[in-house]
């Protein structure tokens, strides 16, 4: 068995050390070589297209994709065998950053990578990926990714597209509508979930050319006008039997297996996204004058580019953390193994909370930073003639596709539930023990450490406490009723997402610091992001006992809560925020280790 | 037929370039970096040479420190099939560097060297004339298009006066200028199949050369801001200040 740093959920209950978390300042100068490929070929080709590809002319995007195909960039995650590249997780997700710089290219890209080709490599037998992959991974076949229906969305299971075998016995006969299939006006190739006898629940892999398959008309979206979204028709859609991807009434595992990634890689988009952006607000609050000055010099304008840049450092720390431990599951398995499907989908199905967390915190950075950035250019944010709408535009269905920010905050809880039951998350139970027996214990409080770093390292160590302790109590009172009382699981969501970021971000410019790197800015990062990302979740956790507990008992737990969540030392973000906000000023992009 | 190729790592074309404190360089720190344009047209032509059938090995060459094998593998993964890395310690001036090259060319006997035909951080465009000389070959600079056959290279050359084409025999050297093509993208499975070419890493000493620095930088400063604009009332104004104070009617 590999060896893995921490199991999926640990997070909550150990610590690591800055030297077994992957940060972006380990990446190789080859990674670094893949990367800028990919960035060059986004920026040479694509950027300038922009107005094009929103468009939709004809043919435009499809021909990126193949020359993205004829470079390499389809196949990072894709076994050599397959004709892909095998790269390292951390290594494809710094391509998807890269990739991401034009929203609607990106999300075309991702589709087809991601939940496109992915099923087929986790799922299918070896002939269905010696016929498809290779293609695939040239960009030869374009693959979309049909689950969703008019009223099924958030629940993929009510589905009502139905498969019958035909009378020949060598045809499924797959009947229904598919909505907001990504890629549907181009792909050559569709993932389509249906139910066998109108019951099991199966995934199937159709050819856009079998006769009965056809597409809807383009819907008008909001954003990511460029990419193409439409529905999938099946009349009596003729799929042959050698077509059922996995196993007939195990389509869920197939549905759920290859969203963890898909969410993954949402937030490595996010990033990329993120860090454009900021260099568009960044060039423009120079340029814009104000009161005979560049309003780059105004504390509220430094304060918005500072905060943007922190939240990019958090996201960036957090996506390439998960990405380290999703390689450390992921390497190493043979794609031509006779159980390397079962292989793919232990590996997968380790990080479903992490992976939760970056959907909903990527998204929601990305989110923050399109805001500030129209708000940065006032009423010509508000206009089209300057890039910035079009990135708010774009950001918006971040938080709604790949399971929306609701759902995912709900599957936070429910996956760390479902570990510890499967014995998947051992400690669990151990630890919350523990914290009852601490609590039981009267404690002098100490002062907090006067370096900033050991400060928030105790800080962390008290939230894992301060949120274990909270949800422990919310299991215990609030029992099954839990599941209908959403609201006290999105807290407990919030208080997951901040811990795990602020413990990323720590990590990451320890590491920085041991590497004998210049950290200042990091570490000012740092100290904005924890010292804030700690005050939330004392807030949510606040506000979640609120929610079940009344009387003595509600008094008792804010006491436990409070001893978890107090500190001594505070920081001046505006101080901090100002240094953050010079260093972008002057770069006119976020924070990147300097040269050697 | 062999080509060498010279890579010089510069930095990024777009980057922000400023002094280092004290003046005596360029700030380093946090900067990115690449592969000379020109040079890299220079490669990309060299990889068209090879794959029109006219060249079977490309020899990618710099002079400088170990980081220069990031621009290295750059060439490499493009298509070049091995690099030599000239290892120095100090900073050698456009003389001094065609002198280090003449030992590569006697060691890798090329029949055609490519070069591009300025380095953009110092833009002497001195180095591929120097080699022509210190070699005697025959030398094509600027060139904006290349024919090679029987053993001669037809050289289309931008000049102020128009188009000149010039026919050198080979071996020579020709310097490449912006319009001789577009470089290519690197492609993923170029930069992964590049794992496997060699580099090799040679100290200067090696070569049995001690060259002799005869230009000194001695300073690094921003040019002088641009003063404010200044409005004047009428064309008399104008054509007094012209006179009066910038001197120029």
């Amino acid at each position: 068995m590999r060896t893995i740093t921490l199991r999926g959920g640990e997070f909550l209950l150990r610590e690591v050390e800055p030297a077994q978390v992957f940060t972006p300042e380990d990446f190789t100068s080859e990674d670094l070589l893949l990367a800028q490929a990919a960035e060059e070929f986004v920026r040479g080709e694509v950027q300038p297209r922009n107005e094009a590809i929103e468009k939709q002319e004809e043919g435009l995007t499809v021909r990126l994709l193949k020359k993205a195909g004829e470079l390499g960039l389809l196949g990072a995650d894709l076994p050599e065998a397959f004709g892909g590249l095998e790269l390292p997780k951390t290594t494809s997700t710094l391509i998807a950053e890269k990739m991401s710089l034009q929203a609607s290219f990106a999300v075309s890209w991702g589709a087809h990578v991601g939940i496109g080709t992915l099923p087929i490599l986790f799922f299918g037998t070896p002939e269905q990926k010696q016929k498809y992959l290779p293609r695939l991974a040239k960009g030869e076949l374009i693959a979309a990714f049909a689950l969703s229906e008019a009223n099924c969305g958030s629940d993929p299971l009510s589905a009502r597209t139905k498969a019958t075998l035909a009378p020949d016995g060598k045809h499924y006969l797959l009947n229904g509508e598919k909505m907001w299939t990504t890629n549907a006006g181009w792909a050559d190739l569709f993932i389509v979930f249906a139910k066998v006898d109108g019951e099991k629940f199966t995934a199937f892999i159709v050819e856009r050319g079998f006769p009965g398959v056809s597409v809807g008309r383009e819907e008008h979206k909001m954003g990511i006008k460029g990419s193409s979204t439409r529905r999938v028709i099946l009349d009596n859609a003729q799929v042959p039997v050698e077509n059922v991807l996995h196993e007939i009434g195990k389509g869920h595992h197939v549905a759920f297996g290859v969203l963890n990634i898909g969410r993954f890689k949402l937030a490595a988009a996010a990033l990329g996204g993120s860090k454009e952006a900021l260099t568009i607000a960044t060039r423009y609050a120079k340029e814009r004058q104000q009161f005979g000055q560049p309003i780059a010099n105004f504390g509220l304008i430094k304060h918005k580019l500072a905060e943007m840049a922190t939240q990019i450092y958090a996201l960036e720390s957090t996506v390439y953390r998960t990405a380290g431990m999703l390689d450390e599951v992921f390497h190493g398995i043979d794609p031509l193994a006779p159980d390397a499907n079962a292989q793919y989908r232990e590996a997968d199905e380790e990080y479903p909370v992490e992976c939760a967390i970056l959907k909903v915190f990527g998204s929601e950075v990305l989110d923050y930073v399109a805001d500030e950035t129209v708000q940065i250019h006032g009423g010509f944010g508000y206009t089209e003639e300057f890039h910035a709408a079009q990135i708010y535009r774009d950001s918006r269905i971040n938080r709604i596709f790949e399971g929306t920010n609701e759902i995912n905050r709900l599957l936070m809880l429910d996956q760390l539930m479902r570990r510890a039951l499967k014995g998947k998350l051992p400690g669990l139970m151990e630890a919350a023990q523990a914290i009852r027996a601490e609590l039981n214990q009267p404690q002098m409080p100490t002062p907090d450490p006067i370096d900033p770093l050991e400060a928030i390292g105790k800080y962390i160590v008290n939230a894992k406490k301060a949120i274990l302790m909270t949800a422990g109590m919310a299991v215990e009172q609030v029992g099954t009723e839990l599941e209908e009382k959403q609201e006290i699981v999105a807290h407990l969501a919030d208080c997951l997402i901040q811990l795990y970021a602020m413990e990323s971000v720590w990590l990451r410019t320890r590491k920085l610091q041991q590497k004998g790197l210049d950290i200042t800015i990091p570490l000012a990062m740092t100290r904005v992001f924890a010292y804030e990302a700690f005050d939330t979740i004392e807030a949510h956790a606040r506000r979640a006992l609120h929610a079940f507990a009344e009387g003595d008992m509600l008094q008792i737990l804010l006491a436990a809560l409070k001893r978890y969540t107090r500190r001594t030392s505070e920081v001046n973000t505006m101080a901090l925020r100002r240094q953050i906000a010079d260093y972008v000023l002057q770069h006119e992009r976020a924070w990147m280790a300097g040269g050697k | 037929m062999k080509i060498l190729v010279t890579v010089k790592r510069v930095p990024d074309p777009y980057a922000k370039v400023v002094p280092n404190t004290a003046g005596t360089d360029i700030a380093r720190e946090g900067l990115q970096w690449a592969i000379n344009p020109f040079d890299e047209i220079a490669l990309e032509e060299a990889i068209r040479i090879k794959e029109a059938g006219k060249a079977n090995e490309i020899v990618a060459v710099s002079i400088g420190g170990d980081e220069c094998q990031e621009q290295l593998r750059t060439a490499l993964a493009m298509g070049a099939d091995r690099a030599v890395l000239i290892q120095i310690t100090e900073w050698l001036d456009p003389t001094s560097i065609a002198h280090v090259l003449t030992r590569i060319y006697q060691r890798e006997q090329p029949q055609l060297i490519l070069m591009g035909k300025q380095a953009i951080d110092t833009d002497d465009n001195q180095v591929g004339q120097m080699l022509a000389a210190l070699l005697d070959l025959p030398q094509a600079t600027f060139a904006s298009k290349i024919h090679i056959e029987n053993g001669t290279a037809t050289v289309e050359r931008e000049t102020d006066a128009g188009i000149e084409t010039i026919r050198v025999p080979l071996p020579a050297i020709i310097t490449a200028d912006l319009r001789l093509n577009q470089p290519r993208y690197v492609a993923l499975t170029g930069i992964v199949r590049a794992r496997s070419k060699p580099l090799e890493v040679l100290p200067l000493a090696e070569l049995g050369i001690a060259p002799q620095v005869r230009v000194r930088l001695l300073a690094v400063e921003r040019p002088p801001a641009r003063q404010a604009g200044k409005r004047v009332a009428d064309v008399r104004e104008l054509v007094r200040l012209l006179k009066e104070e910038a001197r120029v009617i």
